[in-house]
């Protein structure tokens, strides 16, 4: 079983984000960049699967500039076994995103995408699903638990009442949600190997995916910030004040 | 122009959620329908048309349709959206889940969880886990939308009279099959509904811990949330989350005790009205945000708390 894991370089989540003054954007520039966390609990589920012997292939993709290939080199020392960085021009919106893994699988034909179901930039939670439906695959959403069995896949939701469980045919698509595994730190002799092995190219272009979207941002602010109140110094206090102040209770 | 809200439902009725959407599309303006999908939804769909705004009700009813696989209710929508430029869902796991798909067979680029609507093809997103608003220009001839349900109140549910309608439910798409649910039975109020929410995080300890919390919240009528780090815990399950990655709340009173304030707790409750902190550490980020900041030990602190408000 072949497994196919997109990932995504974003800023670092322990990073404090800075909007350009010029309301351009977000500032990436000399900020610490990472492996969205999502799309590293996917790789390490992929990973741990081929561990297993359930899966007999891992391949990382990353689509964007060329400094990306850092993610990729993450992903090789994780475990994954192929790499692909599909050039395409920054901030591709998620439909894009999704056009060109489609046309990926088209290449690849694998037999599930395991991904991220969000990345923490644009919080979008968009991409997995478009995929799904390019493809006219089964989806399984925001996972915290998989089994993949022969030809199907049984997984467990987090959902808004509680979990759902879903038994999925492959091919397959399915997002990961924070609870299903904890992501290993690559250890110094596999980031080493991970260096060496080569990483194939192509571009969207090559790929002839159509990247445009309708969509353009206008602007990025800063939001409104939320002044900080006072402290109290006891309970009564407190109760005091949420009730003859805040008038809340 | 028509809008068409795609409605959860709890099958009698349209959920808080879906009545935000509502309250969206009305800021949107045009004429707008509901979409109700299901088994067995005659009584949601008879709420439905009492919405007030409501023109027309939408209804595909079908067996396949009963757990809201997006791989049987997508088609459903994309069969009518011919009829309208706007198709919207509230921004919850279904609406999440659901929604992608049928943007991308439409070939739009969808706008998810927006928060503000500045002009009808301009809109306001939280990204950044809220850490910075993003203005967006949609020229897609059809704008496909979530919405952040915090961010708009709910329309009325009742005082509209709109028409009934069948739709084709399509056919089973013979991909996803249901296999079962696990439904958290927590008492008190909903979540993300409840003018009162007690949360808990990492300071608690354990999930026995966990009862100072659910007591003190049931003296409040409050409903019970939590950090990610209390859930990944274990001390409750995953529904419990407050934050980016979990429910967007935004009540008349959130009480957090002990949770440190990471961003992505904030992202979920930073448009609460009235913030209170109980924390032992004063450094901890989360008295940033707090109207009201308590530095306590919470085993102290909840139990007395709790007793104030019983003796009031």
């Amino acid at each position: 079983m072949k497994i196919l894991v997109p990932v995504k370089r974003v800023v670092d989540a322990y990073v404090k984000v800075r909007v350009r003054s010029d309301g351009s954007g977000v500032e990436t520039n000399n900020i610490k960049m990472s492996m969205n966390p999502f799309d590293e609990i996917a790789v390490e589920e992929a990973v741990r699967l081929k561990e297993a012997g359930t899966a007999s292939e891992v391949i990382a993709v990353t689509i964007g500039g060329s400094q990306a290939q850092e993610q990729l080199r993450t992903a090789l020392a994780m475990g994954a076994d192929r790499a692909m960085l599909v050039e395409a021009d920054e901030g591709l919106q998620p439909l894009a995103v999704a056009k060109t893994l489609n046309a990926v699988c088209d290449q690849e034909s694998p037999d599930m995408v395991i991904m991220g179901k969000q990345a923490i930039d644009d919080d979008a939670n968009q991409t997995g699903q478009m995929l799904a439906a390019l493809r006219g695959w089964a989806q399984g959403t925001f996972i915290s638990a998989l089994e993949v069995g022969e030809g199907e896949a049984t997984i467990t939701r987090e959902i808004d009442g509680g979990l759902e469980k879903l038994k999925l045919p492959l091919p397959a698509i399915v997002t990961v949600d924070l609870r299903l595994n904890e992501p290993r730190y690559p250890k110094l002799p596999n980031i080493m190997k991970a260096k060496k092995k080569p990483i194939e190219q192509t571009t969207t272009a090559d790929l002839g995916v159509e990247t445009s979207t309708g969509l353009t941002q206008v602007r990025v602010e800063e939001p409104p910030a939320r002044k900080g109140g006072v402290k109290v110094d006891s309970v009564a206090e407190l109760v005091d004040k949420l009730k003859n102040e805040a008038k809340v209770i | 122009m028509a809008i068409l809200v795609y409605a959860e439902h709890d099958g009698s009725a349209l959920t808080s959620g879906a009545l935000s959407a509502l309250a969206c599309a009305q800021q949107i303006g045009g004429e707008i329908d509901v979409l109700v999908t299901g088994s067995g939804v005659d009584e949601a769909a008879a709420a439905a048309a009492k919405v007030a705004g409501v023109r027309k009700v939408l209804v595909a009813d079908a067996s396949h349709l009963e757990h809201h696989l997006a791989e049987n209710v997508a088609p459903v929508i994309e069969a009518v959206a011919a009829d309208y430029e706007y198709i919207l869902a509230a921004a919850t796991t279904s609406g999440k889940n659901i929604i992608p798909r049928v943007a991308a067979r439409l070939d739009v680029q969808q706008i998810s969880d927006i928060s503000g609507v500045e002009a009808p093809d301009t809109f306001v997103r939280p990204i950044y886990a809220g850490n910075a608003l993003a203005t967006v220009r949609s020229e897609d001839p059809k704008k496909v939308i979530t919405v952040r349900t915090t961010s708009f109140d709910p329309v009325a549910a009742e005082g509209g009279e709109a028409t009934v309608e069948s739709v084709d439910p399509g056919a089973d798409a013979g991909l996803t099959q249901f296999v079962g649910a696990e439904v958290s039975s927590s008492e008190g109020p909903e979540l993300t509904t409840a003018r009162i929410v007690v949360s808990g995080g990492r300071g608690l300890g354990s999930a026995e811990n966990f009862k100072l919390i659910e007591e003190l919240a049931e003296e409040l009528g409050a409903a019970v949330g939590a950090s990610r780090a209390a859930v990944d815990a274990g001390y409750v399950p995953n529904d419990y989350q407050v934050g980016q990655t979990g429910k967007v709340v935004a009540p008349d009173l959130y009480i957090a005790i002990g949770i440190s304030g990471a961003i992505q707790h904030m992202a979920g409750m930073k448009e609460s009205k009235v913030i209170v902190a109980i924390n032992k550490d004063p450094e901890a980020p989360i008295f940033e945000a707090a109207d009201y900041g308590l530095v306590a030990d919470l085993f102290e602190a909840t139990p007395e708390l709790k007793k104030a408000l019983t003796a009031a």
